[in-house]
């Protein structure tokens, strides 16, 4: 193939896959047959560009390609009536020359479809990665520790669903938005927490996706200009990802945020977080992604400064607990608090949250540890070290909390 | 796309169907009818009798099993069904949602499959 025809597939694939998805599959509900056609498409651009050129509109080819296999494609099977009219649709609209050079986005109906409420949540993060981004089940499968079959089996139940069902290719009402919103935020983030989990490298079959992950929120957060939670989201991925490097040592050790080489820190990614934060404080609508990713820019600054501000840690994570009052927020808030005022008014703090899920939530232990040991209540600290190190997967993790047990 | 609403309610909901609480109960699902019709989505649908009057029928090797009692043996009973013509999923659960059951019980929903209609019915005639 000619470098140029490659390298325009290889651009078109990364930067227009899951609009011409979108497109597709927002007339005919079909995401699977949406996904087939293209990919038939993009097998004929790879067979005719490198000999025929390159087309002036390399999306407006595709999309024609695609469109008029899903046209074949429903003409040769056996359509149903409810069908005809999604036909009718796609015929019309190849003949407007229009549509075919500027096609509307229709990304954000994809994603409020791959994360409705009708769709097994589980599945939610796997089908965005591929249908938006356009990931294949194996590289999906690998970030979830799923066997690729199982993987593949989930993501074409899911699509048959949607196709079947019913499911509708719209925005929601306003009344459902911020349900509908927060559904797609947690997925996206769900994608980023499966790379962020794996910095220790323990396990080599899992790969991260993070990369992938601050991409949706690029996409959500152009997406909903109006929704400041999408910046909240996506400022809170580069607070996380700038610091990727420095969470571990040479050695591979675990280095906490207080400890960190400030100078490995991206400072690009850190000033664009911060830019997105602000703006997103401008909209005045807080919520849970702006206030982790305060807490985020917080850390950051007392690690460059050397002084950190618990009191405003304590604060933002005051307002976390009471937009979304996980076991994670109460645990953060408690030692922010022992930082701010002391260790004993910290321990009191979590001793209040009495759940199931803090007793197997480690850092709920490891945090505890801590503070009894600041407190001198030598054996206490250390059984509650123990159950921290019990709860921990993480070899690099395990051991910082070794050294600070026999310390 | 026809949606076929399932609606199951809770063993309180049945028992307070009695004479003197009727009225009570019955006027929402007047209006809840009222609004399906006025939006000309309403195909059709029908109340059933409590579960204690169900009888379960197979047919094993010729012979007829007949049985006492619903085929699903749930806390929640399957009251009734209303049939919608609708455009979406979304549209559905929507207009479930309004529902009298919908607080106090569950609904499924299921879209009707035109192909098995139509394999069975054959075609629009």
């Amino acid at each position: 193939m000619s470098d140029e025809a490659r390298r325009v597939i290889e651009r078109v694939a990364r930067e227009s896959y899951g609009r011409l998805v979108a497109y597709l599959s927002a007339r005919t509900h079909d995401v699977a047959a949406a996904e087939d056609s293209l990919s038939e498409a993009f097998m004929a651009a790879i067979r005719t560009w490198p000999r025929d050129g390159v087309p002036g509109s390399p999306e407006a080819w595709l999309l024609t390609a695609a469109r008029n296999r899903l046209i074949d494609r429903a003409r040769h099977e056996r359509i149903h009536d409810r069908e005809a009219p999604t036909i009718r649709l796609l015929v019309r609209e190849a003949e407007a020359p229009s549509v075919a050079s500027v096609f509307p986005d229709e990304r954000l109906k994809l994603l409020f479809v791959c994360a409705h409420p009708a769709i097994d949540r589980a599945i939610h993060t796997p089908l965005m990665l591929q249908v938006v981004l356009g990931l294949d089940a194996a590289t999906i499968a690998n970030a979830f520790l799923l066997q690729p079959a199982t993987m593949g089996q989930r993501l074409s139940r899911a699509k048959t669903k949607i196709r079947d069902a019913g499911i509708a290719f719209e925005i929601p009402d306003r009344h459902e938005l911020p349900e509908r919103v927060e559904a797609v935020l947690d997925a996206i983030y769900a994608a980023y927490g499966s790379g962020w989990d794996d910095l220790a490298g323990a396990d080599a079959r899992r790969r991260g996706l993070t990369e992938e992950a601050i991409w949706l929120a690029r996409v959500l957060r152009h997406l909903l200009p109006d929704e400041p939670e999408a910046r909240g989201l996506l400022a809170l991925m580069l607070f996380c990802e700038a610091r990727r490097g420095a969470r571990r040592d040479a050695n591979g050790g675990y280095v906490a945020v207080s400890s960190q080489d400030t100078s490995t820190w991206s400072a690009p990614m850190i000033q664009e977080a911060e830019q997105l934060l602000a703006a997103a404080a401008r909209q005045q609508r807080p919520g849970r992604f702006q206030l982790e990713a305060a807490l985020q820019s917080a850390h950051i600054d007392g690690a460059r400064s050397g002084q950190t501000d618990w009191h405003a840690i304590a604060l933002l994570y005051e307002g976390l607990v009471r937009t979304a009052p996980t076991v994670g927020a109460l645990v953060g808030r408690a030692a922010a608090v022992a930082e701010a005022l002391d260790p004993a008014t910290g321990l009191a703090r979590l001793d209040e949250i009495d759940t199931i899920a803090a007793r197997s939530y480690q850092p709920f232990w490891a945090v505890r540890a801590h503070l009894l040991q600041r407190l001198g209540r030598t054996p206490e600290a250390r059984a509650a070290f123990d159950r921290a190190i019990d709860l921990t997967e993480d070899v690099a993790v395990r051991e910082f909390l070794l050294k600070a047990r026999n310390s | 796309m026809q949606y076929v609403i399932l609606i199951y309610e809770s063993p309180e909901d049945f028992a307070s169907q009695s004479p003197e609480r009727r009225e009570a109960v019955m006027s929402p699902w007047r209006a809840y009818y009222k609004a399906l019709v006025d939006a000309g989505v309403y195909v059709t649908g029908a109340p059933l009798q409590p579960d204690a009057t169900a009888t379960t029928i197979r047919v094993k090797g010729g012979q007829r099993q007949v049985q006492d009692g619903p085929y699903a043996d749930t806390k929640e009973q399957l009251g009734g069904f209303i049939i919608l013509e609708l455009p979406s999923l979304d549209a559905a659960l929507e207009w479930a949602a309004r529902c009298p059951t919908a607080a106090t019980g569950a609904l499924e929903i299921r879209p009707v499959s035109e192909e098995i209609r139509t394999l069975v019915e054959g075609g629009h005639g």
